[in-house]
Order: C-alpha cells, then sequence, then structure tokens
C-alpha cells in the first residue's frame, strides 16, 4: 500500500517539477565562419553560466538556483544559415519546443527578422550581440530586448580614443567588409571623426568582400596612402588574415589602426598583432572587464572549465542570461513568488539595471529595452612573451550612446553630445 | 608612377595564387568533363593539412625553412588519401551521367567534405604565421612586400609550365590529350580511359591542396574557406575557356590585375569588377577567351 502511495506521489510530482524548468532557447553559431570568433565561445557562456545558476554558486545576487528556484533547461540551436531558416526556427522553438523565452542572436539581419515575429508569438526575446541599432530605433516592442550595447558605441568609442591616443590626426582611411556590419560601421566612424577633427582628410575606404582573405592590394593601397589613422571592424578570418598580412609589411606600425572587434583574436595571434594596435572589444569585456566579483567568478570559472579565454562574445551571453534571470526574480517576487509570466518578466526587464562581469548595464535607451554601457579601448604590448593592454581609455556610457529617443546616425552627425545621466 | 607599380605587383601576386587555385578546375573540366566543385574542399583540405602538419613541425622545433617542404607534403598526403577514395569510391559510377547531375554530385561532396573537415579539426582556427615571416621582404615602389609571395608566383609557374611540358612533351601528355578529345575512340585504340581519369582527378585536386598548403600561412585556416576560392576559379576559367590550360593564366592575370587596379583606384567597384569582366567576355565570347573548336558529333 505504502508503495503504491510512493509512486503515485512520485507520479504526481514529476509532471510538477518538469513544469517548474525554465526552457531557454540559446541560439548562436555553432558552424560556420563565425563559430569560431563568437559562436563556441558564447555557448561555452551559456552553458558555464547555466551550470552555475542551476547549482546555485554565482555571486549575490545570482545566488538562488536556476532563475527563482526553477531549473534551467537550454535547447542550443545552430544560427547557421539564412535568415528565412533563423525565423523558422524560432518558430519551432516557441511552437514546438516551447521555450519560455530565446536568448541569442550574432547576425543583425536575424535579430531585425526575429523581432516583430518574437512580437507576434508574444515570447521574450533577448538578443546577446548582434549590433545593428535599428532594432529599437525603427520599432517598438514589448518582448523583445537587447542586453549588449549597439555598434554605434563601437564606432564612438573608437573615433574619441583615436582623437586622445593620436594628437592632431589629421587624416583616416577603412578597411571593412563590404556588408551592413562593415559599412555601418565606417560610417559611423566617419561621421564621428568629421564631428571631432572637421578637416580630417579620408584617404580611402576599402570595402572588400565578406571573407575575401587575400588583403595584399588594400594593404598596398592603405600603404601608398599613408593615413595617420586606419579603422577596420574586420572580423573572424578576415581580421586575422589581415593580421596576418599587414603585419609583416609595417602596416601597423605605419598608421594607428584600431580593429574595432580585435579582441576576439588577441589570445589566437598574441605574437602577430603589432605593438601599438588598438583592440576593442564592443563594450568594458575581456581585457576592459571591470575587478568585481562577477568577473573574477566568471573569468576563473570559464578558464577553469575551458582552458581558454572568455572572449567579448562570452562576457555578452553571460550577461544576457543574469539580466534576464535578475527581471524573472524580480517579476517573480512581484508576483508574489509565483512564476512570473513574460510579459511580467519583460516588464520587470524594461529600464533594469543590473551588475554583470562587464559592469554595471543599463536598459536605458529604447524605451528600456536596449542596454547601455562604458566601453573602452587600448593598445597591444607584448610583455615577457604575453600580450597585454596598455593606454587604456575609458568612455562613460552616455559619452557614447545616443539619449532616449534619438537616432544614432542623427545624434553622431549632430555631435554626439553625452546625454544626461 | 609607384602606384602602378603597386598594381602590377599586386595583381601578379593575386593572380599567382588564383591560378594555381584554378589550374586543376580546367585540367579536371578538360579531361572528364566534370566541373568540379569538390575543388574548393581539397583546397581547404590542403590548408589545414599545410596548417597542422607545418604547426607540429614548428611545435618540435624542427628547422623552420623546411616548413616548405612539409607544406609540400601535407598537401600531397591528403590529396594521395582523399581524391582517389572519390574518384574510385563515387565518381567512377557517376561518368555515364549527364554533366549537370555530376556536378550536382560534386556539390553534395563538397557539402560532405565541409562537414568532414569541421569534424576532423573543429570550428576553431589554425595558425601557421612563421613561413611567411621567415623569408623576409622585398621593396616595390616604396612597398614592402614578404618574399614568401615569391613562393606563390613560382608555384604558379611551376605548375602552369610543368603542366604545360606534361601535356605537350611526353608520352603520357600526348596520351591525355588524346582522351581529352575523344575518349571513346581513346578506349578503342587500347588507352586505359578510366586510369588517365584516375590520374587526372588526383593530380587536379593535388594543385588545389597545393594551393590551400601555401595559402595556409597568410590567412587563418577556418571553416568555408573553400567556398569563396571555387567562385574565384570558376570566374577564372570561364573568362579563360572552360579546360583551357593558357585560358586559365590569361584568365588568372586579368583577374588579377583588374582587381589590384580597382582596389587602388576606384575601391568603390572592387566587389563588382571581376564579375563584370566576366559578364563582358561570356556577351563576346560565350565559351570564354580560349575556347576551342568542338568536332560535331552525329
Amino acid at each position: 500500500m505504502k508503495k503504491v502511495v510512493l509512486t503515485l506521489a512520485i507520479a504526481a510530482i514529476a509532471p510538477m517539477a518538469a513544469a517548474q524548468n525554465v526552457k531557454i532557447g540559446v541560439v548562436t553559431f555553432l558552424s560556420g565562419p563565425a563559430a569560431a570568433p563568437f559562436g563556441v565561445p558564447a555557448k561555452n557562456a551559456a552553458e558555464f553560466v547555466v551550470e552555475q545558476l542551476n547549482a546555485g554558486t554565482a555571486p549575490s545576487p545570482y545566488g538562488k538556483k536556476g532563475f527563482g528556484g526553477a531549473t534551467i533547461e537550454t535547447v542550443m540551436l545552430d544560427e547557421a544559415g539564412s535568415t528565412t531558416t533563423q525565423v523558422t526556427e524560432f518558430r519551432n522553438l516557441v511552437q514546438r519546443q516551447n521555450v519560455d523565452l530565446v536568448i541569442g542572436y550574432v547576425s543583425s539581419g536575424n535579430c531585425l527578422a526575429i523581432a516583430p515575429v518574437a512580437e507576434e508569438l508574444k515570447k521574450l526575446v533577448n538578443f546577446f550581440d548582434c549590433g545593428t541599432p535599428r532594432i529599437f530605433e525603427d520599432g517598438k516592442y514589448t518582448y523583445v530586448f537587447r542586453t549588449s550595447p549597439t555598434a554605434t558605441m563601437d564606432s564612438v568609442g573608437a573615433a574619441l580614443y583615436v582623437r586622445d591616443a593620436k594628437k592632431g590626426v589629421k587624416s583616416i582611411a577603412g578597411l571593412n567588409q563590404n556588408y551592413a556590419w562593415g559599412q555601418d560601421s565606417w560610417s559611423d566612424f566617419e561621421a564621428a571623426m568629421k564631428v571631432l577633427v572637421p578637416s580630417i582628410e579620408v584617404k580611402t575606404s576599402q570595402m572588400p568582400k565578406l571573407f575575401a582573405g587575400q588583403y595584399n592590394a588594400e594593404i598596398s593601397a592603405l600603404l601608398s596612402a599613408k593615413p595617420d589613422v586606419i579603422h577596420s571592424s574586420f572580423w573572424d578570418g578576415d581580421l586575422e588574415a589581415l593580421i596576418l598580412q599587414g603585419g609583416p609589411r609595417g602596416l601597423m606600425k605605419q598608421s594607428l589602426t584600431i580593429l574595432t572587434t580585435g579582441e576576439t583574436t588577441m589570445h589566437k595571434l598574441a605574437a602577430q598583432i603589432p605593438d601599438g594596435t588598438v583592440l576593442g572589444a564592443r563594450g568594458p569585456f575581456g581585457p576592459y572587464a571591470p575587478n568585481n566579483a562577477y568577473n573574477k567568478w566568471f573569468l576563473n570559472g570559464f578558464v577553469a572549465k575551458y582552458k581558454d579565454q572568455p572572449n567579448y562574445a562570452s562576457y555578452q551571453m553571460a550577461q544576457a542570461f543574469l539580466g534576464v534571470k535578475a527581471a524573472w526574480e524580480k517579476a517573480q517576487d512581484a508576483n508574489s513568488g509565483k512564476r512570473p509570466s513574460a510579459e511580467q518578466v519583460g516588464a520587470a526587464l524594461k529600464g533594469l539595471t543590473f551588475e554583470g562581469p562587464g559592469g554595471t548595464v543599463r536598459m536605458a535607451i529604447g524605451d528600456g529595452h536596449q542596454a547601455i554601457m562604458e566601453t573602452a579601448y587600448g593598445q597591444t604590448k607584448m610583455q615577457g612573451g604575453k600580450i597585454s593592454i596598455v593606454n587604456v581609455k575609458r568612455y562613460p556610457a552616455e559619452q557614447v550612446n545616443p539619449p532616449e529617443g534619438a537616432k544614432s546616425a542623427d545624434w553622431i552627425k549632430s555631435g554626439f553630445k553625452a546625454s544626461a545621466k | 608612377m609607384n602606384q602602378l607599380l603597386s598594381v602590377g605587383v599586386d595583381g601578379i601576386i593575386y593572380s599567382a595564387w588564383l591560378f594555381t587555385a584554378a589550374l586543376g578546375l580546367t585540367l579536371i573540366y578538360g579531361v572528364m568533363k566534370i566541373v568540379n566543385v569538390t575543388h574548393g574542399s581539397f583546397y581547404a583540405l590542403g590548408a589545414y593539412a599545410g596548417a597542422s602538419l607545418t604547426g607540429v613541425w614548428l611545435a618540435r622545433g624542427y628547422p623552420p625553412m623546411l616548413s616548405y617542404v612539409v607544406l609540400l607534403v601535407a598537401a600531397l598526403a591528403v590529396t594521395l588519401v582523399v581524391a582517389p577514395l572519390i574518384e574510385r569510391g563515387i565518381l567512377r559510377f557517376m561518368y555515364a551521367k549527364d554533366e549537370v547531375v555530376i556536378l550536382l554530385i560534386t556539390y553534395a561532396l563538397f557539402l560532405v567534405l565541409e562537414d568532414v573537415i569541421k569534424l576532423v579539426w573543429g570550428v576553431n582556427p589554425y595558425f601557421i604565421a612563421e613561413p611567411y615571416a621567415l623569408l623576409g621582404s622585398f621593396s616595390v615602389g616604396g612597398l614592402a612586400y614578404p618574399t614568401y609571395n615569391l613562393i606563390l608566383v613560382a608555384l604558379a609557374l611551376v605548375s602552369g609550365l610543368g603542366l604545360a611540358w606534361l601535356l605537350h612533351s611526353t608520352r603520357v601528355g600526348k596520351l591525355l590529350l588524346a582522351v581529352i578529345h575523344d575518349p571513346e575512340v581513346s578506349r578503342a585504340m587500347g588507352i586505359n580511359v578510366h586510369r588517365y581519369y584516375l590520374t587526372t582527378f588526383t593530380f587536379g585536386s593535388l594543385l588545389a591542396a597545393l594551393a590551400g598548403a601555401f595559402t595556409a600561412p597568410t590567412v587563418s585556416v577556418v571553416p568555408g574557406l573553400g567556398v569563396e576560392i571555387i567562385v574565384l576559379s570558376f570566374a577564372v576559367v570561364v573568362i579563360g575557356g572552360l579546360g583551357s590550360l593558357p585560358g586559365a593564366a590569361l584568365g588568372a592575370v586579368i583577374v588579377g590585375l583588374v582587381r589590384s587596379a580597382s582596389v587602388h583606384y576606384l575601391p568603390q567597384i572592387e566587389l563588382f569588377v571581376i564579375y563584370f569582366v566576366m559578364a563582358m567576355v561570356l556577351a563576346f565570347r560565350p565559351r570564354g577567351l580560349f575556347s576551342l573548336a568542338e568536332p560535331r558529333k552525329i
């Protein structure tokens, strides 16, 4: 009899326990060229953070197990493939896999396509990496959030840094990939430089095809043009090929070269990156991360688990989970401890300020749906056979992000005045 | 003047790289009438094998100067294992099928090999920067160029001239020309056509693997490496005329110089200029610049 009661009790409890889990779709590149620099480091970060959160071993205030006591369960999905495929896969995640929310997306094209679908399906989505500012500048959403800053911050921060690091800068040149990311990065940087140094001369803007691989001609054109500053938002194999081909030809010695996503390659290509090259990490991540308890927890734990350094994509993913956890638990508390709905979590995340391994994140623009953070740039220096970052300059969030309601391009052109805190 | 010199040097370096990669593609088409998409996979396999084997070689402290030989050995090793396997295991059963069907089969094999590469080498990039910087630099028009680029030019010359000599001055080459002209009659004359197909496929793939292996020190070896090269190689052989050796050489030189000139003088059109040249050639010479007259078969 006792056995029967026990069996019935277990049978009754099991579905309840399963229902308590929070099922999260995690979408990032697991194959293709973006897998190595962004996708896999982000996936590793997601696995590490979920493991820590479920064990309740993350630092306070993230110490409660899972999300508000509910175990986190993840469904990993590859972001490779067309935007149409991603929209279909997103619908599958929501309608077939019944996920509670989705954290993901590196590609700006995918983010722009997913946002209206998430709204239609009333499913909470947190974009962890994609950079386009257009998502919240061109649209208004209830269920869509981004806990990482936009690419505007990278370009404005880059312009401020080269103005400070290269006194009396007279000319600039660009080497960017010929698609939305490369074109937007260059046009924002160029516009910001024109504001900072109105007499600035643009020597050349090279826009090779994405994944072209061979840049001898572009490097020759840049060497011939002799600009004071070279700006590049290259990433992945293109970035590495530029360093491998440009380094031996003295490109980075001749001109102050700023690589806005350079941090992803600093540990892999340490010896090949000439001293003085400016590296960006799309925010205060990696070498620019603050010395706070969250960074110590994340960095040490990640290195111990994967025997590899986390890069900025890893930090952004960790931050995305922590932001949603903070909002979930805030909403749960407001809901008398009961499991919150997507709307309640969204309302809690809107305008939230939370701490992460990259420092303070404020959901301050895009009607409270878009994060702003400080940013930092610095220059490489080999010391004792190890790469380090020197001459680090930090720029407050208000100085490098547009204020609420402003469009990035207009804000830059009008002189990017710092918004009030 | 200096800029013109740079256009020339950059164009030649790019052409050399492109010619080595495209040569095998045009050879395989010339002999076997296969538009071989797996050519891109062999380029990637050569790059991965070259990067990993040379990486091990340098990590063990062996003489860096011999790393160029290691690149060569890596390309040979990977081709001798994979190419015969594909030709004997799959392609030989498909020769009777339509050219378009075989193209689709090689495309499917290309996708399979992309995944095999990921299974074997993972998704993280491989680097071997040492061979690129080892030989120092030379200067043209005030610009420094790593001497390694001359190896790429030499590789293109040796591959092109060697193949021309092989085809026109040796018995094997003449038999191969007979196979190119008419496989059926060649078979009737006692030539083992299938053996020539195997040899041609392996040799053509070796040229792609060599191009990949010798490109490895200049790039980050990552998944998807073979995609870009196959598109460019097709542009080169289409401009020159499918199956034509001098056509591939001229196509590579045209593409290299036109691209280099646009990068230096009009970077806005760099993306479009190669395909514009290809479209113009096809508009006036639909079978390419060096297309050969073909006997009409009733």
